[in-house]
């Protein structure tokens, strides 16, 4: 039986590690590629890293940074940010990363997911989506709209349509951010997570909000999602990988045990 | 470990990026060469054939390097061969994917899986427990409850029952490593596996390409 994933997120800007609440207030947190291996070590099952440099000029940084953390950590490894083009994501996949985020710039462009999906495969290109809860309307049945630019511009995008529509441009993989909840440590939003896993044939990562370890075991089965992606709760040391792991194992969540 | 006279080659036809297979060599002290080149490929001691896509692509660009034909002779010649992926799914003689004739060192055809969950999604794709069903050199340290990185909509199945040796289960029991002779092949991506994966390729890169009959 396939086994829900443990990812962590890695924010980093300029090189290093950062991390906000809310999308802003950001801090230097410590070295991203020392962080990789450690959460390697604990039996993290993929890793994240989302490139939040502002100019343009140190983009090239992040591509050292993944060429590090590729050499010693081997696992799926995953980057985001920032990503315009399929020379972008080609240029990412060389220095090692295996799937390519996409956001903010397939809202602009959608075509980007479909010319991603056919250069590097749809299994490889993630879509993930910034998700704010709306009053539900006509323009945005789901009661959920996309928003972009690092959770600043909101879209007016109702959020299940754009995740169907991403499934049919190529995406394999869906991230499902709460922008509500990210930060907040106080769960992720299970219903957003319930209702897009429920709509897509593609696996659904539930980003934003997880504090405790029961607040993966509710969104891996009550959220239905396929993986639970962390970020604050191991980055400052509140519980080791192989502590949620081992929680949601004794819970009854499938997941990977020895490595 | 020590492999200074190994001549391992990692085939590139044009079929994913090799370079994170590479690294997994680097990792259990092996510097295995990217090439695409037969002339090379014909004087290597040590294959890893990996590969993601579809297999009418990757079956054009095999023949039109002239893939095909060096790696049926370096597998009658006795070379260890670790298919991975693709790489195995197009050593076995027909895919239902592009309805695709493949290399064939083995004979056997590559299915795509027939989900009835509509909850399980297609590709199947994560992380999945392998049970070896018969030993073999290659899966010599690999324990019960060890955890593979699966990506894939389709499946090898040996003609030959024989030629399985390990299983995973999404929705139904399927193949997903394959021996015969010197050729081993995995659906699963050891270079994706953590330190089990490692083993894997550190298990192959000491095979001698024999098996015990």
């Amino acid at each position: 039986m396939l086994s829900k994933r443990v990812i962590a997120c890695l924010d980093v800007r300029d090189g290093r590690l950062a991390k906000s609440v809310k999308f802003v207030n950001t801090k230097d947190i410590g070295d991203p590629v020392e962080k990789a291996r450690l959460y390697y070590e604990q039996g993290l099952d993929e890793l994240v890293f989302y490139d939040i440099t502002a100019s343009s000029d140190k983009r090239n940084i992040m591509l050292d940074v993944v060429e590090s953390v590729a050499k010693e950590v081997f696992i799926p490894l995953s980057v985001g940010g920032g990503i315009r083009s399929v020379q972008d994501a080609t240029n990412l996949r060389l220095a090692g990363a295996e799937k390519i985020n996409v956001n903010s710039a397939a809202v602009l462009r959608p075509e980007l997911i479909s010319e991603c999906a056919s250069a590097i495969g749809n299994q490889n290109v993630v879509l993930s989506m910034d998700i704010q809860k709306v009053e539900q309307s006509e323009e945005r049945p789901s009661g959920y709209e996309i928003v972009i630019n690092g959770g600043r511009t909101p879209t007016g995008l109702d959020a299940l349509q754009w995740a169907l529509e991403g499934e049919q441009l190529g995406a394999g993989e869906l991230v499902v951010n709460s922008i509500d909840a990210d930060g907040t440590l106080d769960g992720y939003e299970i219903n957003l997570t319930r209702m897009l896993s429920e709509a897509v044939r593609i696996p659904v990562i539930a980003s934003g909000g997880a504090g405790k370890p029961q607040h993966l075991q509710e969104v891996l089965t009550e959220g239905k999602a396929d993986a639970a992606l962390v970020a604050s709760m191991v980055h400052y040391g509140t519980y080791t990988v192989e502590e949620l792991k081992k929680y949601l194992h004794e819970n009854g969540v499938k997941v990977r045990m020895s490595w | 470990m020590n492999f200074s006279n190994d001549r391992t080659v990692i085939i590139d036809y044009d079929a994913g990026n090799l370079r994170s297979v590479q690294r997994a060599c680097a990792e259990v002290g092996c510097d295995a060469l990217i090439t695409g080149d037969p002339e090379v490929i014909q004087h290597s001691t040590r294959i890893i054939f990996p590969g993601v896509g579809a297999a009418g692509a990757a079956m054009r660009s095999i023949q039109a390097h002239g893939i095909d034909e060096v790696l049926l002779d370096r597998y009658e010649q006795g070379v260890p061969i670790l298919g991975i992926c693709m790489g195995l799914q197009i050593s076995l003689t027909h895919s239902e994917e592009d309805d695709q004739e493949t290399i064939g060192l083995i004979e056997g055809q590559v299915k795509r899986f027939q989900i009835k969950d509509l909850s399980l999604k297609v590709p199947h794709m994560g992380w999945n427990e392998v049970t070896v069903v018969r030993p073999h050199p290659v899966l010599a340290h690999i324990h019960p409850g060890d955890e593979f990185y699966f990506v894939h909509a389709y499946y090898p199945h040996p003609k030959d029952e024989s030629c399985v040796y390990g299983i995973a289960t999404y929705e139904t029991p399927f193949c997903c490593a394959v021996g015969r002779k010197n050729f081993f092949g995995t659906q699963f991506h050891p270079e994706k596996s953590g330190r089990i994966g490692l083993q894997l390729l550190a298990s192959f890169f000491k095979w001698d390409g024999s098996i015990a009959e």
